[in-house]
């Protein structure tokens, strides 16, 4: 009997490997495991940093010695050793100067192994690409173009000795060193990541982006991003990433700073795709991340995030909305799967005059995962005529998995106007039959139900990226009907 | 075409059809009418391979061709369509991309590459126009917030844009107004053609105004108990089901 059943389909997606789970045997230099004050300044050294940078390393390892891992998340996982990590890998033959084809061709076959062609991006010629792969640049193009309008992308390590005084300027403003347990440690280790600064009036001409990918065994990667948009200028940044399958888990602990000045916007797009470990939980990696924006006067900041992956993600992109008539906005899908648990969502701090903020999470929960969404809107006393509008959808697949809201409203101005809906549903059987019946097997229809659920967050991803994003979602749920 | 030999099912330990007995041949109309809870729409939910119902004995053919065993989707591959009574909802997908994903999937599985999009945008445009169907319609999310006589019409756009060989329609005249209802019927007549067969799945005889059957046959407790020309229909319009039940009885 050809019938397909559920079952069927569940031992499929437990059978079904990670797709992107393969090892590429690159040959790195990799740090002795454990953290100490040498470590710290080993790694200061080996980036040739000023002297200001390994001070300010040393103040933010010294501050997280005496921090305690948080724990209020609705997460639940063994604690990492953090003496048992390396925190220093890079790939040996990477060379800042070297062009595309100078590159690894190991490293070019995997990115082709992952889809991400960077000959084709080069040749869409509108994605300047900036590959962090074991927390060194190993590429970077469109230099130029950005350069004739004074766009600076680059790796942070690098701009922290081209430009030191404007990343020394704005590095640690919107997240401070001792701002939470993963940031300290962050701001300690950072191995690598992007800086990128457009100048007043410009409007970024492309979409900047960056591939971020653990790849070392036992390596915690940890970036850190710095953007700012001078005063009126414009840019949309995209981040996606992909790991290979490791049995011990990899520690991410990532912190993204963006700055919008006086009527610049930010649009910040990230897909996240790591490791999520296997059918019984075990593996996948840990994103710790911190990710948070500042609004001037009129100036705007989007976050829009696609999580498929990780075994636990802790993140919430946010927004301190620090100008008058300044605009955030976090919209969001999360998926978790099998054992991955997912406690994410946003902060809209509203200080400024007539603020804004809107809220879109869609949560997909599958398998026996825990999705939550956890937001906080803060309205300040002198914030008049702050708005915000939330809207929390979560979806179920199957019996065993969980959806969970947690949102935060706390108002101090009585002129505020906030507003939250909230749905949950769950993928019907004859919503799969219809589909079955019209020619669409199983997974296809799971995926269209899916795509339409999340629809009103994939709109607002960059076009290249959605057709990424829809991919992974399909991925990520094949067979998790119930 | 369809033929459909001793088919017995059950939900549970409930037995719904117990022995239906069907040849349509291509070109053909037929309707299958009953009271309640005969099991009409039981019927039209297994050709299609709802895998609610268990089968207990007999077989479905399409054109010769066993289908009982196939999975829902490889059934509608080969040409069958259900028009449902119900349709469900799928917010966020459009009609457009819904049709555009189960042209493409049909034609995978046939082993042919995706429709190029000027030709599905040149397919939409023609069956639209053939069953007047306003194209703005085609963008909003399938079935989310339509009339009943959309719903019904969309059916009807589907079955137009799949071209199947046997089209179930379960129960399509109930909830539509007279008007939406010759809509719907000009709709499947104009698709009606010699290589293809339609089973109209009906209570009541209105429907077959419009859509003229060849055969009438009546269902009743899982059997069908009668059969015969579209005079059947009027006869039971006049005459209700009672009395087939006493000439059975008798």
């Amino acid at each position: 009997m050809s019938k397909y059943t559920e079952d069927d389909l569940k031992i499929e997606l437990e059978t079904k490997e990670y797709e992107y789970g393969f090892y590429t045997d690159l040959d790195s230099e990799t740090f002795p495991i454990g953290l100490n004050e040498d470590i710290v300044r080993a790694i200061s050294k080996k980036k040739e940093e000023p002297q200001w940078m390994t001070d300010w390393r040393i103040e933010s390892f010294r501050a997280w010695q005496e921090m305690v891992e948080p724990e209020w998340a609705n997460v639940r996982y063994e604690k990492p050793d953090f003496q048992a990590i390396s925190y220093y890998s890079a790939p040996k033959k990477a060379d800042p100067n070297k062009t595309l084809d100078d590159v690894d061709p190991e490293l070019l076959e995997m990115y082709k192994k992952l889809g991400i062609s960077v000959d084709e991006q080069k040749m869409m010629n509108n994605v300047a690409m900036d590959i962090v792969v074991d927390s060194v640049s190993v590429a970077t193009t469109f230099k130029k173009t950005l350069a004739e309008k004074g766009i600076i992308f680059m790796s942070i390590s690098e701009a922290i000795r081209e430009y030191p005084d404007l990343v020394r300027k704005h590095l640690g403003t919107v997240v401070p060193q001792k701002d939470n347990f993963y940031a300290a440690l962050n701001s300690a280790v950072f191995s690598d990541g992007s800086f990128c600064y457009i100048p007043k009036g410009v409007r970024c001409p492309m979409e900047l982006s960056t591939y971020f990918r653990i790849n070392q065994a036992g390596t915690g990667q940890f970036e850190r991003t710095l953007l700012v948009a001078d005063e009126g200028s414009y840019v949309s940044y995209l981040e996606g990433c992909t790991a290979p399958s490791r049995d011990e888990n990899q520690l991410h602990a990532a912190v993204v700073e963006l700055i919008a000045l006086d009527g610049a916007e930010i649009k910040y797009s990230t897909v996240q795709n790591w490791y999520p470990g296997n059918k019984e939980g075990k593996g996948g990696v840990f994103n710790f991340v911190t990710k948070r924006g500042l609004c001037e006067n009129n100036a705007k900041i989007s976050w829009t995030q696609v999580e498929t992956g990780s075994a636990i993600t802790w993140k919430y992109p946010s927004v301190v909305l620090k100008g008058d008539n300044s605009i955030g906005e976090f919209y969001s899908i999360a998926v978790t799967n099998n054992y991955q648990q997912a406690d994410t969502g946003t902060k809209m701090i509203h200080l400024g005059k007539n603020t804004k903020s809107t809220i879109i999470s869609k949560g997909i929960s599958a398998g026996k995962s825990q999705n939550s969404y956890r937001g906080l809107v803060q309205i300040s006393a002198r914030a008049d005529n702050a708005r915000n509008f939330s809207q929390c959808d979560s979806l179920l697949m199957g019996n065993n998995c969980g959806a969970h809201t947690f949102p935060y409203i706390e108002s101090k101005n009585p002129t505020a106007k906030i507003e939250h809906e909230a749905t949950t549903s769950k993928i019907g059987e004859d919503q799969v039959f219809y589909c079955n019946q019209r020619g669409i097997p199983t997974e296809k229809a799971i995926a269209l139900i899916v795509n339409g659920f999340s629809k009103d967050v994939l709109n607002k991803l960059p076009m290249e990226f959605a057709v990424e994003a829809q991919k992974l979602l399909e991925i990520s749920l094949e067979g998790s009907v119930g | 075409m369809l033929s459909i030999k001793n088919l017995h099912a059950s939900i549970g330990d409930k037995e719904i059809l117990r022995g239906i007995n069907l040849e349509i041949k291509a070109g053909e109309v037929h309707a299958i009418m009953g009271p309640n809870g005969a099991g009409k729409s039981t019927l039209a939910s297994i050709i299609a391979g709802n895998e609610n119902y268990e089968v207990t004995d007999g077989k479905i053919l399409l054109e010769n061709e066993d289908i009982s065993e196939l999975a829902p989707e490889e059934r509608a591959h080969k040409g069958v369509f259900l028009s449902f009574q119900y349709p469900v909802e799928i917010p966020g997908v459009s009609v457009t991309n819904f049709m555009r994903t189960a042209i493409n999937e049909t034609r995978k599985a046939k082993g042919l590459e995706e429709m190029p999009a000027n030709e599905m945008l040149k397919l939409i445009r023609e069956k639209s126009e053939l069953l007047e169907i306003d194209r703005k319609f085609l963008s909003r999310s399938l079935n989310e917030g339509f009339s009943g006589g959309e719903k019904k019409r969309n059916e009807i756009f589907q079955m137009a844009m799949l071209e199947p060989k046997i089209a179930i329609l379960d129960e399509t005249d109930s909830g539509l107004d007279i008007d939406a209802l010759r809509i719907v019927a000009n709709g499947v007549n104009k698709l009606k053609n010699k290589n293809n067969a339609v089973l109209v799945i009906t209570h009541y005889q209105r429907l077959l105004d419009y859509i003229v059957p060849d055969f009438v046959h009546v269902l009743m407790d899982g059997r069908i108990v009668k059969s015969g020309g579209k005079e059947l229909a009027y006869e039971l319009e006049e005459k209700g089901y009672d009395w087939i039940k006493q000439e059975q009885e008798a």
